[in-house]
Parts: C-alpha cells; structure tokens; sequence
C-alpha cells in the first residue's frame, strides 16, 4: 500500500504576497483600496479643516427658510413666501419637463432622420447628413442661445398686437395677429396658448405639499385604458388573420376606442377654454403690459427643448442608422421576396431587429440630453440648476450642500432613467431560448 | 512592489501636510500683482475699453489699491465675475477683492464670511421703461413683465415691492447686463430693474437714451462697496482706509494734479499724517509711508475718480446726490487719520 506523502506544506512568507501569483492580485487590491480610502479621508478632512477655518459648516437648514424670490415658469403653485426647497422641486419639475419633451422630440426627429439618411432619394439622404454633421459638430450651448435669440428677437413684440385707439380711429389692423382664431399668440416673450378649464372639476388633495388633481388623473387614466383596449382590438384581429388569412377592418373602432372615451369625459367635466387676450376697454382699446388668461410658454423652455432635441436627435439618427445597417441585407432582401412593401419592410421586418442595437446607445442619449438641460441657465430658464444650483446658492452661500444635493439628485434622476430603459431594452434584446 | 508602497505613502504623507496660508498682503507682494474680481462689463463701473483695459469708477478704486500697496497702479489684473460667482471667487481666493457692485447686507457680511470694508457708492434699485409705455410709476407696473438679473438681491427687493403693493409681475431670468439690456431693447420685458445707477450706465449705452425713463421709486437701498475675506483684518483696512485716503483727500482739496504742490506746502497736520510727512500711519498696516500719496495720485481722489468714469460730464451723468461729502450734505465721510 503506497500512499501519496502530501505535497510538503508550503509555510506562509511574506514575500510570497507579492512572488505569489496567488497572493499577488489580492495584494494589488488591497493596496489601491488603501491608497483609494487615504485619498477620499485626505479630501473629506482638507474639506472639513478649509469649512472651519472659514467659520463654516455643513447645514442643510437653509433649505427650509423662506425663498423669498419668483420664478417665471412652474408647474404647480410657487410664490415667494414657500421655502427655498419647495424652489428647488419646481427647478427639479422645470428639468424633468425639458427631459421630458426633449426625449420625445429627439427620439421623433433621430428616427426621422437616420431612416431618412439611408433613403435612396439622393437629395434626402445628404441633407440628413447635412443635418447630423451640422448639430453634431457645433456646441450645444450655441444652438440653445441661437434659438433663443432667434425666437426673441423674430418674433412680434408684445405691443404690436395691441389695437390702439389711433388704429381704431383710423381702420387699420394691429401690427401683429394672434394664430388659430385668435386663441393661440407667439410674441417675443413667449408663446400664449388657451388653458383648459372645467366647470365641474373632480377636485383633489395635496400631499406633502404636491397637488394630485383627480380631473388630471381620471383623464390620463381613461386615455391609457383606451390605448390599451384598441391594442386589444389589434391583437383580436391578429389572431383572426391568423386563424382565417382576412384581417377585419379595425382602423373606425381603434379610433373611437381612443378618440370617445376622453371626448366624453372632457364633456362631462365641462372642459371650455382660457384663451390668452388683452383687457379691452369700452371703446375697444387693448390695455394693459401684456395678454391675460392662458398660459404663457416662455421662449427659455421653448429653445431650449428645441436645441436640445435637434442636438441630441443627430446623435440617435447616428445610433438609429448603425441599428439599421446592422440588420443583414438579407433580411430585406427576403421580405422583398416575400412581397412587402418597403414601408412595411421598414417597420415589420427591419426596425423592430435594430432595436436591439439602436436602445442601449439611446439610453446614453437620453442621460445626455437631460444632464444637458442645466445648460439652460444661459437662457435663464429656472432649472435645478438655476435655482437650486443658482439662486438658492447666491442668496444663502452654501455652495456645497447646493452642489452635493444637486448632484445626487442629478444621480438619481439619471439611475431611475437608465433603470427605467434597461426594462424596455430587456423586451427589445434577442430573446435566446 | 516594496517601492511602490513606499512612495505611495510618501505622496499621501506630503498631500497631508496641509497649506499653511499666507495673508492677502503677503501674497499679493509676493505676487507683484493685486487680483480683482470685477463686473463682466457695466459701463462707467468697470468695463474693458477698445484695448481690453479696464476702466471705471470701480476699477479705480483696485488701482489705487495697487498703487498703496505695490507702488505701481498698473499691476492689477481684473477677473471678470458675475453676479453668481463672484462670492465664490472671492471666498476661494481666486481674487485678492471685489469690486463689483456688490451690495452690503447682513445675511452677506455674517453668513457669506465676507467683509464689506466700506461703501463706495450710495445706490438703490429702480426701474427704466421706455417712454412710449406711458408709466410714471412703478406702482403702474401691475402685470408687467421685468427683465431680472439673476443671483442678485435685486430679485428679493423686486419681490418684496411688489408684494408690499399688492401687484403683479412676470420676472424674467437673464444672466448678465448684456443680455438684459438686449432683451429690454427687443422688447421682451417691459421694464428693466436693477440698481439706478446701472440702469443710468445701461441708458447712455442705448441708440436712442431718449425714448427711455427711469422710473422715480427707489425700491432699496444699495450700498455698494469693496469686499474681501473675512479674517484677514490687516488687508480689510488697507483695502478700506486706501478708499477713505481717497474720500479725505477731496474733502481737504488733494487732486491728481496738486498732489506734490500740496505735499510740499501744506500746514494741515492731518494731510501732513496721511501723505507720510509726519508720523508713520502706512506701518500701522505693513505698508510704507507714502501708500496714500501714490494712491491718490493714480486717479485722483474720490471726487475726481466719480467725475472722470460716471459724474455729470460723463455719459452716464449721475448726479453725486448721496454720494456727495458730508461736508455737502451727502454720505461720503472718512474717518479722521490719527
């Protein structure tokens, strides 16, 4: 009977952290984590130190004193008596609603144009490229102050669409007009639009001083259960062509699926419009510094959104184009064969494969274009950054505990983007079974 | 490996080993050059000319800080700030001092860790329209739409009035006064707001200062002045006393021209104290005897600086009103040199 004598047992010497290759790896790691924790304590200290010898600290109380000054554009009700943190949630509205828009319009324009890039159209396709090359390669703070400029310097003055007594003396119209039966007012202010209101509202509650009207919800909620029924509709009527090769007519009932409910809700709430006018004295002269009733969109949110959407949306034509031309030819080639038409080609065939490649560099795009909202202090658009970031800071001098709120919020935002996209790209990404 | 750790822990120990700070005077010595932090551009306070120099009734002011303290009033270099960075700038040690159009409050002076050392003009906010609007007041401005430079305490003094008056207005955010001034013009606002005397400087600048009013409601008061880093008491006073040296000098008839006239024949112990005749004042803050001659010599005095860049020849035309010597029934007084 033999028996293996056991490999000598090799004792443990410190050299061989270093000379062993089993050691050595978690030795590295060690070290950069050491050197790592000495370089944020050094940080951390040097900060602390630097606050107290200027007196300093590190207090988030200001955040509930009074704000004391007006913000131009908000989404729920703001005056300058609410705390500096109720200014920094309508910033942090004011950022979301500039994302918001802006994704949608970016993603409509990048689609757009990088399908349109590959068109066979010569004309179309370069000016697509005209257009990519010409967004992309500018700096995106000159496209925001072009359009700005451009919006408030073209467009008619407040004044020339007011009608004056010397105009109504002598028969002649206003210098400027309003749009769309007089309901709708572009002046170099900004844009004046009716606002929907309701004669017998659904009312609501506020919680932590956040207003949940029921009106808006039960609108939203009906739209999104009739988006949801007409898909029902569709996928009925899948299942029949399937079962039988005829596919029932279904455009009529989609559209009152969708177009009725609301209508009818709308009626029974009493939905009329505030429309943007002028006070108007007894002889028809138009009074007062600017239109009343409306909303006014200001032209900052406006350029903004614009810029940054034609910005951004010459970057997701480029990834839409690469997600394209990632689809194999062949693929085309055998739903031409199959006898589609290329529109459908497009849409059944060839998008719903780049996809798969088009999502994750359109999360990217879409952190992008919201980080880049804070841009808008240029145009002086009321972001976080504006007056968290702006005003909050200069009126209370806590510029770090503005910096570091901000920027965990603009973490946080942009984890909860991405979170968000990564469960679409998991529904769009080659399903392997 | 050994190595590696071993210098590793040598970077760390140096970084560790902290800046011991040296004051303001001593950097600025060791410098050769004194850094002020200044307005982006705001004609007669400080603006850079055709050839990039900077000019004005507050640039004056860092020059003859320059003058007491280095001997030359050319060694000042001018750090463009705007409203919102220009505390920051100041706080971190980026500018030796501010003169900026900076208003003197308490929340500034205690919370901000600032020291306004003195107020180099008596200001307050207003309003201009143009002319064509027909307004007469400001009470008139309900539901108008006022162009606003953001960062400012003019935005809480805005707000303040117009609650006090129990009207309405639509702000508009802007970043600079270039951009104010652009907007106001186009038409985007209908009134500008923003300290009286720059909306003064604001109008010489426009096509036609005619077809524009300021408004006569005064809705703040604005002392404006010279700030520096709280802490550093000896350069606070140099920073300060300079600016008095300047203020004495017009009330006891020093100008730019007669200085070395006056130095040589004057009786008055208290002029014969400040230009260093007498006496050694410029040690009591670490600086020669003559720090007050060269600074008065580099502009004038304070009469002369106000005349020169924003007083009633000028463009601009600001009356002196309470920026006048005591002696005159205005605000500007200097403490005795003793």
């Amino acid at each position: 009977m033999t028996s293996a004598t056991e490999a000598p047992k090799a004792s443990f010497r410190l050299g061989m952290l270093i000379y062993d290759t089993r050691y050595r790896s978690i030795t590295i790691q060690v070290i950069a984590l050491v050197l790592l924790a000495v370089v944020l304590w050094w940080l951390r200290d040097n900060l602390v130190t630097n606050l107290a010898d200027k007196g300093k600290d590190i207090n988030f109380s200001f955040l509930w004193t009074r704000a004391g000054y007006d913000i131009d554009q908000q989404l729920i009700s703001y005056t300058n008596d609410d705390t500096h943190s109720r200014a920094l949630f309508i910033g942090l509205l004011n950022t979301l609603a500039v994302a918001f828009f802006g994704c949608i319009l970016a993603t409509i324009i990048g689609v757009f144009a990088g399908v349109l890039r590959l068109s066979k159209n010569w004309i179309v396709a370069r000016l697509m490229t005209v257009y990519v090359e010409v967004f992309r390669n500018v700096p995106l703070l000159l496209w925001i102050i072009l359009a700005y400029t451009v919006f408030t310097e073209i467009m008619p003055q407040v004044n020339d669409f007011k009608v004056t007594q010397a105009m109504i003396d002598s028969g002649t119209p206003a210098a400027a007009s309003m749009l769309f039966d007089n309901t709708v007012a572009i002046s170099n202010r900004g844009t004046s639009v009716p606002y929907p209101l309701l004669t017998h509202p659904l009312g609501g509650f506020e919680f932590l001083g956040i207003p949940f009207n029921f009106s808006f919800i039960a609108v939203v909620g009906l739209f999104v259960a009739s988006i949801f029924a007409s898909r029902g509709v569709t996928r009925r009527a899948k299942a029949v062509q399937e079962a039988t090769g005829i596919r029932p007519v279904t455009w009529w009932k989609n559209l009152a699926l969708i177009v009725l409910p609301t209508t009818l809700l709308f009626y029974a709430l009493g939905l009329h419009w505030d429309v943007p006018h002028f006070n108007i004295d007894e002889n028809g002269v138009w009074k007062g510094f600017n239109f009343v009733g409306g909303i006014s969109i200001a032209h900052n949110f406006t350029a903004l959104v614009i810029a940054l959407s034609l910005y951004t949306g010459a970057y997701i034509a480029e990834a839409v184009r690469a997600g394209i031309m990632a689809v194999s030819r062949g693929q085309s080639e055998a739903a031409a064969a199959l006898g589609l038409r290329q529109g459908r080609i497009m849409s059944l065939v060839v998008l719903p494969q780049a996809l798969r490649v088009i999502v994750p560099p359109l999360i990217s795009q879409y952190l992008n274009l919201t980080k880049n909202t804070t841009l808008g202090i240029a145009v002086g658009y009321l972001d976080l950054k504006g007056t968290l970031g702006g005003i909050t800071m200069n009126q209370t001098g806590r510029e770090l505990e503005c910096m570091l709120l901000m920027m965990m919020i603009y973490l946080i935002l942009s984890l909860l983007i991405s979170a968000m996209m990564n469960v679409y790209n998991a529904t769009t990404k080659l399903k392997e079974r | 490996m050994k190595k590696s750790v071993f210098l590793g822990t040598l970077v760390a120990t140096s970084l560790l080993a902290g800046f011991a700070s040296a004051s303001t005077l001593d950097d600025v010595k060791a410098r050769g050059e004194l850094i002020c932090g200044s307005n982006t551009g705001l004609t007669g306070f400080g603006a850079p000319d055709a050839t990039g120099q900077y000019m004005g009734f507050d640039a004056d002011l860092c020059k003859a800080v320059a003058a007491a303290v280095l001997g030359d009033a050319s060694k000042v270099k001018y750090v463009p700030t705007t409203g919102e960075t220009r505390f920051t700038a100041l706080a971190s040690g980026e500018v030796d001092m501010l003169v900026r159009n900076s208003t003197w409050t308490f929340s500034r002076d205690n919370d901000l860790k600032l020291d306004f050392v003195a107020v180099n003009y008596y200001d307050g906010q207003g309003f201009m329209v143009r002319k064509d609007l027909g307004v007469s007041s400001a009470k008139e401005l309900d539901g108008a739409t006022i162009c606003i430079q953001t960062g400012t305490t003019t935005e809480l003094n805005l707000a303040d009035f117009f609650k006090t008056n129990n009207i309405n207005y639509t702000p508009v955010t802007i970043q600079d006064d270039a951009e104010g001034q652009r907007q106001f013009l186009a038409g985007a606002c209908d009134a500008y707001t923003t300290d009286a005397s720059g909306l003064a400087a604001l109008r010489a600048t426009l096509p036609s200062p005619a077809d524009y009013v300021v408004l006569p409601e005064i809705i703040s008061k604005e002392p404006l002045g010279p700030v520096v880093r709280h802490g550093d008491n000896q350069w606070g006073d140099i920073v300060r006393w300079t600016y008095y040296a300047l203020v004495a000098a017009e009330e006891k008839g020093i100008t730019k021209a007669n200085i070395e006239e006056v130095a040589a024949s004057t009786n008055d112990p208290e002029v014969k104290r400040m230009l260093g005749l007498e006496g050694d004042l410029g040690a009591m803050m670490g600086l020669d005897k003559e720090w007050a001659k060269r600074a008065i010599a580099a502009n004038g005095n304070y009469g002369e600086i106000f005349e020169a860049n924003i007083g009633a020849s000028t463009p601009i035309g600001l009356a002196r009103g309470l920026n006048a010597q005591w002696t005159q029934g205005g605000l500007q007084y200097a403490p005795p040199f003793r």
